[in-house]
């Protein structure tokens, strides 16, 4: 049965992140914008394995009669619900808590039962992005080598969320550059292992509270089995590892989506209360009757409502098993321009007061930015929907 | 007892809702793709196509079974659907087709029992019986919540004057609600017919929806019975039929979005200028992505809103995003639609620019297609 509302079971979640937002994450909003590299101590209050286990929780089933008896909602429905929640509050902090980085996303994804034992409870970021390899992560040159019982590591990493604070780092490297992807792999690599060296904190436009580290390897040495996937270079091995690891963005991407119609909820929210009694916002009147400031207020619900929707779907169809790839990209283009566009409009609405550094408004015009492009630019995610729509590979729409 | 828990978020059809939906998709696919454009030449429809819609059974399934229907509860969700999947094949025929079923929805709403048996009744029986709704009135800025269309009092009937355009088989219509304001007392509505004596139509022409061959309807002094005004004692709730009818459109902007969307990404991969198909370059293919992103979106929006009316959750504010988002996005995909196709989207052989002109009425209709 076509229900868009949700239910009951994820009430509690999303009032406890919503009250971890507005408790937690909101009072040091403006410090942290301020103080770009210091490591938010408050957010040590946020039990990790507490937030974790109310945001992971055991499929629901549908039971109703006339509900197909696989109707789920679980696991990547209640991620994006409370996400959204998180980053009402602050973005750049919600990146800055422990174990919630793409690191452990991949771990979780792609890690033997063994692995998951040594690094399930760490907290990893990723490396992926060089200063010449961005979007296109096929081309990455940091190398990993086979020498003995080790892996040897060289490249250098920039972007890397959270790699300065983490206490692990999933880097990708490649086996052998001729071979393209499929001698790309991914390998673990504890902090604290001689030859890894964070060398720099980047200063970004905004989400400054999360930490952005260049990180340097030369001749680092991990254990053989700390690779994630096979080693096989061959055409299957690609499948098998970058594949895989590509895949760990279908199930993130649309949590970064999650990520923009929070922090644009938030714009919104600070928007209607700062322009107080000077719009009301009323359903059953023409939109030809409101206000130019009351139409631009609806259209941007409208674009937001669309824009959740679109994430609940992709969330939807991972919990139910269904391959999501061209919906979890289609939520985080939507969901990452329509963040964009509502934070910055809602500056402009407010005027000096949306400019100025007295409200959180600038901040997340700034924050927003973001979120249109980690984890996959707007062109990424519209090549991804245009090649599946039209049945392109990436050699004929490049 | 515990309340019934809420139910999980799902996009799943009902049985019933995937059955209806296979034969309306393969009816616009067999029975309005290949003659919208004819209609639309014509400015016509023939009875015989609407005849061969009835077939789907539609217009029965949520009528009581005292009436000859099947008595399944008003689902706000299969209508739309049904909608999305009709304007799928041509919107001017979905309206036409759906027109019926508007007036019955709304009948089932807000007329007494007494009211349903005596109104519907004539529109069960065999063959096609063509009813619509007459909201809109003619001039620029209309605003529902100010009708022109007046009536007064006169001892326990009704007087009607005024001035309705946009009504679908304004002049053979066996039934028409005329939404007027009833003086003193807000809105109400009254079921007359256009051979009531003081009623007279002539026909319009628009920039699309030709194939509906839209009237005007006059009402010079209409004299309506007080069993004929919707809802006898009981106030007429226009709010509820505008929004009703707010979900109808962005259903009808959803399916005309999908022939669009399924059109360019055939001609477009089959197209080739430089020396490639055209969906080989990022500017084309770019458009294409986000007509899909675009219409899912509004779909998803759709959905929500029919789904809330269904469970009798408040929807104003659902459907209003709905109605918004298929007017700016609906138009959208229809300009690019035609743009895709270049000067080729320009020439009437193409259907695109037919969508074109027909999704530009989903920003004006009102009180048209409720679900």
């Amino acid at each position: 049965m076509i229900n868009l509302e949700l239910p009951e079971r994820f009430e509690g979640l999303t009032q406890l992140m919503r009250a971890v937002s507005t408790n937690v994450l909101r009072p040091i909003s403006r410090k942290y914008d301020k103080q770009e590299h210091d490591v938010p101590v408050e957010l040590k209050v946020i039990d990790r394995r507490g937030t974790a286990a109310a945001a992971v929780r055991p499929d629901a089933t549908d039971k109703s009669p006339d509900a197909k008896p696989r109707n789920k909602n679980g696991a990547a429905m209640s991620s994006v619900l409370s996400i959204e929640q998180m980053c009402w509050g602050d973005v750049g902090l919600m990146l800055s808590v422990p174990g919630a980085g793409l690191g452990n996303a991949a771990i979780n994804a792609v890690a033997t039962p063994e692995q998951k034992e040594r690094f399930g409870n760490c907290y990893a970021s990723m490396a992926i992005t060089e200063p010449a390899s961005g979007s296109d992560s096929g081309s990455i040159s940091a190398t990993a080598r086979l020498d003995g019982d080790e892996w040897v590591l060289d490249g250098e990493k920039i972007f890397v969320t959270a790699g300065g604070r983490c206490d692990t780092v999933v880097v990708w490297a490649t086996l052998d550059k001729r071979k393209g992807k499929s001698a790309i792999k991914s390998f673990v690599v504890p902090k604290g292992t001689p030859g890894m060296e964070v060398v720099k904190l980047e200063h970004k436009l905004g989400i400054r509270a999360s930490d952005t580290a260049t990180i340097l390897f030369t001749n680092c040495r991990i254990p053989k089995d700390n690779i994630l996937g096979s080693a096989d270079v061959s055409e299957g091995g690609k499948r098998e590892a970058f594949g895989k690891v590509m895949q760990t963005f279908d199930n993130t991407r649309p949590g970064v989506a999650a990520m923009s119609i929070g922090c644009a909820r938030a714009a919104l929210d600070l928007t209607l209360e700062l322009l107080g009694d000077s719009v009301k916002l009323d359903y059953a009147k023409s939109q030809w009757e409101a206000s130019s400031i009351e139409a631009e207020l609806y259209r941007m619900e409208a674009d937001w409502e669309a824009a959740r929707l679109l994430v609940l779907r992709a969330a939807w169809m991972a919990d139910n098993g269904e391959p999501n790839s061209m919906e979890a990209s289609m939520s985080k283009a939507k969901a990452g321009r329509v963040g964009n566009a509502i934070t910055l409009r809602c500056v402009e609405l407010c005027g000096s007061v949306g400019y100025s550094e007295e409200t959180l408004l600038e901040k997340f015009a700034r924050d927003s930015k973001i979120l249109d492009i980690f984890e996959g630019t707007q062109q990424i995610q519209q090549l991804i929907v245009a090649r599946r729509l039209l049945n392109k590979s990436s050699s004929e729409l490049k | 007892m515990t309340e019934p828990s809420k139910p999980l978020f799902d996009l799943t059809l009902t049985d019933e809702q995937r059955l209806m939906r296979d034969s309306v998709r393969k009816f616009a696919q067999t029975e309005m793709r290949p003659v919208a454009r004819k209609y639309d030449e014509a400015a016509e429809t023939p009875v015989d196509f609407y005849t061969k819609s009835l077939d789907l059974g539609f217009n029965a399934v949520q009528l009581p079974e005292e009436l000859g229907g099947f008595g399944a509860a008003r689902s706000p969700i299969s209508n739309m659907l049904l909608t999305e999947d009709f304007a799928y094949g041509d919107m001017s025929l979905a309206i036409g087709a759906l027109s019926s079923l508007s007036f019955i929805n709304t009948v089932l709403d807000q007329g007494s029992p007494a009211q349903q048996a005596a109104l519907l009744e004539p529109l069960t029986r065999d063959g096609f019986h063509p009813a619509a709704l007459a909201l809109t009135e003619p001039g620029a800025r209309f605003n529902p919540k100010q009708l022109k269309t007046r009536a007064t009092r006169s001892g326990s009937d009704y007087v009607l004057h005024g001035e309705k355009t946009l009504v679908p088989f304004g002049s053979t219509a066996e039934r028409l609600l005329v939404v007027a304001e009833l003086e003193g007392e807000g809105p109400a509505a009254f079921v007359v017919s256009p051979k009531d004596k003081g009623v007279s139509s002539a026909r319009e022409s628009f920039m699309g929806l030709r194939p509906l061959a839209l009237s005007r309807v006059t009402l010079d002094g209409v004299n309506v019975p007080k069993a004929h005004k919707l809802g006898e004692d009981k106030p007429f709730d226009l709010d509820r039929l505008l929004d009703l009818c707010k979900i109808g459109n962005a259903a009808l902007a959803t399916g005309v979005g999908q022939a669009v969307l399924d059109y360019v990404r055939v001609y477009c991969n089959d197209r080739i200028a430089f020396g490639e198909p055209i969906t080989n370059r990022q500017s084309v293919a770019f458009m294409i992505a986000d007509i899909a992103i675009e219409l899912d979106g509004l779909r998803l929006l759709t959905y929500r809103a029919a789904s809330r009316a269904e469970q009798n959750l408040p929807f104003r504010r659902e459907a209003y995003l709905a109605q918004l988002q298929a007017a700016d996005k609906g138009m959208k995909i229809g300009t690019d639609g035609v743009q895709l196709l270049g000067g080729h989207g320009f020439i009437r052989e193409h259907s695109v620019e037919l969508w074109y002109r027909n999704l530009r009425a989903i920003a004006i209709l009102q009180g048209c297609i409720s679900v």
